[in-house]
């Protein structure tokens, strides 16, 4: 049952409000088409009796009240979801932006989605080897996780999302506990979702992705700075549906990257203005923590399964400001972080993690003896300890200039350089197996004195820590 | 009942006409799918209704009917290992009928109607009973002992019972109360969440409860019946706080409320409780918990009620005469579903957008923890333990704020310190316990007399260590006297060697009471010694770098089997190596003092 009316009263922003429907649902499919000739989506916000909130994805530019057309079409917004999407780039609604032609849909999916029940997830405990090693060594990814790349403008964080993308890969399980199991082989899948990003920042994804042949296994969906800021609600769940499709009914092992979630953030917060909803902090809505919940929570794997979802959000955070909503709600519902950090950048490291307020949650999970090797979490714990360690030698230092360190404290201001130099910093193409990541670490943590190897055990001291004697690098055996 | 139609659906509220006799928090159903909801405002005819399921696809003529009773959950036999959505729908049952998503409009009863149970009376028929007397019991597994109870409010002569295999809705036996009325008694009661289970009266508290997390145990103790919170920032390590709690804790039954978090790290909890032995019964932790699921992409307003469905659980289980810890995860979410509805309906916003009556609500929620005497007569308490989520980690703002005003124990945790990798990341200089005087006979009489004292003295010297760290900062260590050298020394073993605790390390994971205090005992009797060596000449250099000092740090890690013999060596270690005359510290000293002193003359 299709109906159109010609009722709009009001526009606001985003809104119409459309009076005299009958038999108009909550979150219904709308299509419009203004006097201009401009046709676009939109859904329904509100249902009041006979008048329903309508919110246009594309802007109500070239509406004007009583003659624009207003279709309720019956459904809600959804995806035609197909194994041909591979390959493709679609805009921000889905549809096809590469020239190609449309989809022809295996099924239609609500780009809603439904939560996972509790039980039925599967827990992520997975590794998966980045090639990174701030990463890999310090704060693991495991497959069905969301780890966001907190950022700020002006820092690489589009390059390593393209490092992480391009490198990724599961490991085997190991039998040996001192051994690292083989790279296995799998069906992996990029879902990109960009959202108000500018067209050099998805040209340069794109470029990536074709210079690897990556993109034969990739889909794209890109809302640029100049589409809709409406549409970018949308986005990141049509993303989501395309990859849930992938991983639940094609067995696929997708990692999705959602880049910028400050500008969906923005996009939703311009919606709730214009509903002059009552604002939480910095005017965004009161339910924005359970709107992002929607997206992010959408990460997992799920039993009897064999495809998982792994998130990378990206949000560059307004002044580098951590504490601002975005990235705090983020974090209260992302399994962990990674934090890019201005002065390492500026100090040219690359990947500028800041490795001491990044952290992944999950990563007791995911390493050990069969999924990494044994020493791995003694291991980073010891890397956290002695560079934060160094960290505040260096600052005492610099009050109290270097003659006033202690020996123990100089050995770990010595540390924290050749960590930041040597583990952290790495070449944009450089990929590092797991071994490579922890010998550099056991490289560096003999620099320091042995008795201050207290959160490594003693058994995995002996087998890996370099011989001191031992002329030249690569002492770590094992 | 009435059935009225729906006139508006904004988000998860709807607005309905016609509903008649419908009264405030009445349950309805919504739509021809049945979805559940709840009257929350009224305005003549017009209610408003918190569905607790996604409204997609709802408006206006839909209809609603009312059920003419309150949000209710099911109590028997059935409950614990089970996992409950917002509203106590069993979630392994929602899998199982209709897949790994939740649908909409799916229902199951909180216990199974199928299960049977064997049940063994303890009173005769005849025996005068009243609302909380126990008639018998149900052995509901190896560790918990179900007490089935008279409903609250009957009361009279208890006419027949009798022993059998039972479903919950059986009739196991009937009061005739004193009006000539007979009233038939299940397996199952029900009970409407937002009403306090009623008791007795309730009862100061005294005994601490023992969680085995040695910041938590020694410096900040919870007692019993007390109340809680964990306010932190986002990966300061609530959750691990969370579950340590609910691990290790000598609760006899733990409801755990997931409340609008993450959906992995209920899965973590369904994985690993089931594998994990309770030290105490040696069975699985699973045995004794149960858990309430509402992750932060289920529904908003079954979130909203989840608090409330896992506290009248735990009060039930108190009723029996147990000892219940109920872990809410995190409130803030909860505050947050508060805000959002009554965003929908249009209330004027208190404080950043909550509602007028968050620190109403707070207070009551955590009012109803506490240890009483139930109606039965028995000895019971319900633990409260809520974690706030500030944003930003802002302190000042109104969940933490309305949540410090009743809550009697604050483990304030840093992000700093998580940085730091010190775990768990417990400030120890602003948190606080209120229950230090009430636990301290307790104490006394089953870990030792001193435990007090060396807690206090350790904390001072904490408090000591913070002051002396600004002259640190500023003139450098070499300033301070060898006695307030040695103080830092002692703080910073205390922090490294005794508040740094792994929860995810087998053998550091849980310190009994007793070898916390033993472990205090060895950290302070080094600093005795080495200050009395010191004071007799020998250098600090030496002091800080007698071997012992390397089995200190280590002792955290020894077993409980053994703490006491290896604490023991580790003492007699100490008094050998840091004798003030002619130990080998000493000695080393002034023998180099020797060499030293006779180059110059």
């Amino acid at each position: 049952m299709i109906r159109t009316y010609t009722t709009t009263r009001d526009i606001v922003g985003p809104l119409l409000l459309v009076e005299k429907v009958a038999d108009v649902k909550y979150n219904e499919l709308v299509e419009l088409e203004y006097p201009d000739g401009t046709r676009t989506l939109g859904n329904v916000l509100e249902i009041d009796r006979d008048v329903a909130l309508v919110q246009a994805f594309g802007g109500t530019r070239g509406s004007n009240p009583y003659e624009t057309k207003v279709r309720f079409l019956g459904r809600s917004l959804e995806l035609g979801v197909s194994r041909d999407m591979l390959g493709r780039v679609f805009d921000g609604l889905g549809r096809p932006r590469d020239g190609g032609p449309e989809i022809i849909p295996d099924k239609r999916m609500s780009i809603y989605g439904e939560p996972i029940n509790p039980t039925a997830r599967d827990f992520p405990d997975d590794f998966i080897q980045t090639g990174v090693s701030a990463i890999d060594g310090l704060n693991p990814l495991v497959r069905g996780q969301k780890l966001p790349i907190f950022s700020g403008s002006g820092l690489p964080h589009n390059q390593l999302a393209a490092q992480i993308a391009r490198q990724s890969a599961v490991l085997n399980r190991s039998d040996d506990p001192g051994k690292v199991g083989a790279k296995m082989e799998g069906e992996f899948a990029v879902v990109f979702a960009a959202m108000g990003i500018t067209f050099e920042d998805a040209d340069f994804f794109e470029g990536e992705f074709r210079s690897t042949a990556a993109i034969e296994r990739a889909v794209l969906f890109l809302n640029l700075a100049d589409d809709p800021a409406v549409e970018r609600i949308a986005t990141p769940r049509m993303a989501l549906t395309a990859a849930e499709y992938l991983a639940y009914e094609c067995d696929m092992h997708v990692l999705v990257i959602l880049t910028d979630m400050t500008y969906y953030c923005e996009a939703l917060r311009e919606v709730s203005a214009a509903r002059k909803e009552v604002p939480g902090r910095r005017g965004y809505p009161g339910y924005l923590y359970t709107d992002l919940a929607t997206i992010y929570e959408r990460a997992g794997r799920i039993k009897g399964r064999k495809g998982s979802i792994t998130q990378v959000p990206i949000l560059s955070m307004p002044d580098d400001d951590k504490t601002h909503p975005i990235p705090d709600l983020t974090g209260y519902i992302t399994e962990g972080q990674i934090i890019l950090d201005r002065p390492l950048h500026r100090r040219g490291i690359y990947p500028p993690v800041a490795v001491l307020p990044s952290l992944s949650r999950l990563k007791q999970k995911g390493i050990g003896p069969g999924k990494t090797r044994e020493d791995h979490a003694d291991l980073s714990n010891q890397l956290f300890g002695a560079y934060a360690r160094g960290i505040q030698a260096k600052e005492l230092a610099v009050i109290l200039g270097e003659a006033a360190l202690s020996d123990s404290d100089r050995a770990f201001v010595a540390f924290a350089d050749a960590f930041e130099e040597r583990f952290i910093a790495q070449g944009e193409h450089e990929e590092r197996s797991v071994e490579e990541t922890l010998a550099i670490g056991w490289e560096l943590v003999a620099l320091l004195p042995r008795t201050e190897l207290k959160r490594i055990k003693d058994e995995f001291v002996e087998k890996y820590l370099p011989v001191p004697e031992a002329v030249g690098p690569g002492g770590a055996e094992g | 009942m009435q059935q009225g139609t729906i006139v508006k659906v904004a988000g998860p509220l709807v607005v309905a006409e016609g509903l008649g006799e419908a009264r405030m928090y009445d349950l309805v159903r919504v739509g021809s799918q049945g979805l559940m909801g709840e009257i929350i405002e009224m305005r003549g005819d017009r209610a408003s209704i918190q569905v607790y399921e996604e409204t997609e696809g709802l408006g206006p003529g839909d209809p609603v009917e009312g059920t003419g009773a309150p949000l209710s959950v099911e109590l028997g036999p059935g409950m614990l290992e089970a996992v409950y959505d917002g509203v106590q729908r069993p979630l392994d049952v929602l899998e199982a009928t209709s897949g790994s998503f939740l649908k909409r409009g799916i229902s199951a009863p909180g216990l199974s109607r199928d299960k049977r149970w064997d049940f063994v009376p303890v009173l005769a028929p005849g025996a005068s009973v009243q609302g909380g007397a126990v008639v018998g019991t149900v052995q509901e597994n190896k560790v918990i002992e179900h007490r089935i109870m008279v409903p609250p409010g009957v009361s009279g002569t208890l006419e027949a019972i009798a022993a059998g295999t039972y479903t919950v809705t059986d009739e196991i036996g009937r009061v005739s109360t004193g009006d000539g009325a007979k009233v038939p008694l299940r397996l199952m009661q029900t009970w409407p969440v937002r009403i306090p289970r009623p008791y007795v009266r309730k009862v100061s508290v005294t005994e601490p409860l023992v969680t085995g997390t040695r910041v938590i145990d020694t410096f900040f103790p919870l007692t019993k019946g007390g109340v809680a919170c964990i306010p932190g920032p986002f990966g300061a390590g609530k959750t691990v706080t969370q579950h340590q709690v609910a691990k290790w804790s000598n609760a006899e039954v733990v409801v755990f409320i997931g409340c609008g978090e993450r959906g992995n790290e209920m899965t973590d909890v369904l994985m690993e409780f089931p594998e994990l032995t309770d030290p105490y019964s040696g069975e699985p932790l699973m045995k004794r918990t149960v858990l309430v699921a509402n992750t932060s992409n289920m529904p908003v307003a079954a979130r909203e009620a989840s608090v409330y469905t896992g506290m009248t659980m735990a009060e039930y289980f108190r009723d029996m005469g147990y000892s219940v810890v109920l872990q809410a995860d995190s409130t803030s979410r909860w505050a947050e579903a508060m805000r959002e509805i009554s965003g929908r309906l249009e209330e004027m916003p208190g404080e950043e957008g909550f509602p007028a009556y968050l620190g109403t609500k707070l207070a009551a929620f955590y009012e109803r923890a506490g240890r009483v005497t139930t109606l039965g007569g028995a000895d019971g308490s319900v633990t409260a333990v809520g974690s706030v989520s500030p944003p930003g980690g802002d302190l000042s703002e109104p969940v933490v704020q309305n949540t410090l005003r009743v809550v009697k124990v604050f483990w304030a945790l840093q992000d700093r310190l998580a940085y730091e990798r010190h775990f768990p990341a417990i400030d120890w200089l602003t948190s606080y316990s209120l229950y230090l005087d009430k636990v301290e006979p307790f104490w006394r009489e089953n870990v030792s007399a001193e435990f007090r004292g060396r807690r206090d003295e350790c904390m001072r010297m904490l408090q000591r260590e913070n002051d002396l760290a600004e002259i640190v900062r500023l003139v450098g260590l070499e300033a301070l006297s060898g006695e307030e050298q040695i103080l830092m020394e002692t703080a910073k073993s205390i922090r490294e060697d005794f508040l740094q605790q792994n929860a995810f390390r087998d053998d550091d994971q849980f310190t009994s009471l007793k070898k916390q205090d033993e472990l205090l005992r060895i950290i302070l009797l080094f600093h005795t010694r080495a200050i009395a060596a010191h004071a007799s000449g020998g250098a600090l250099r030496e002091i800080f770098a007698a071997p012992v000092r390397e089995r200190i740090a280590r002792a955290k890690y020894v077993t409980e089997d053994e703490a006491q013999a290896v604490l023991d060596s580790i003492a007699a270690d100490i008094e050998t190596q840091l004798v003030a005359e002619g130990g080998p510290i000493a000695a080393a000293t002034s023998e180099r003092r020797a060499v030293a002193e006779g180059r110059p003359s």
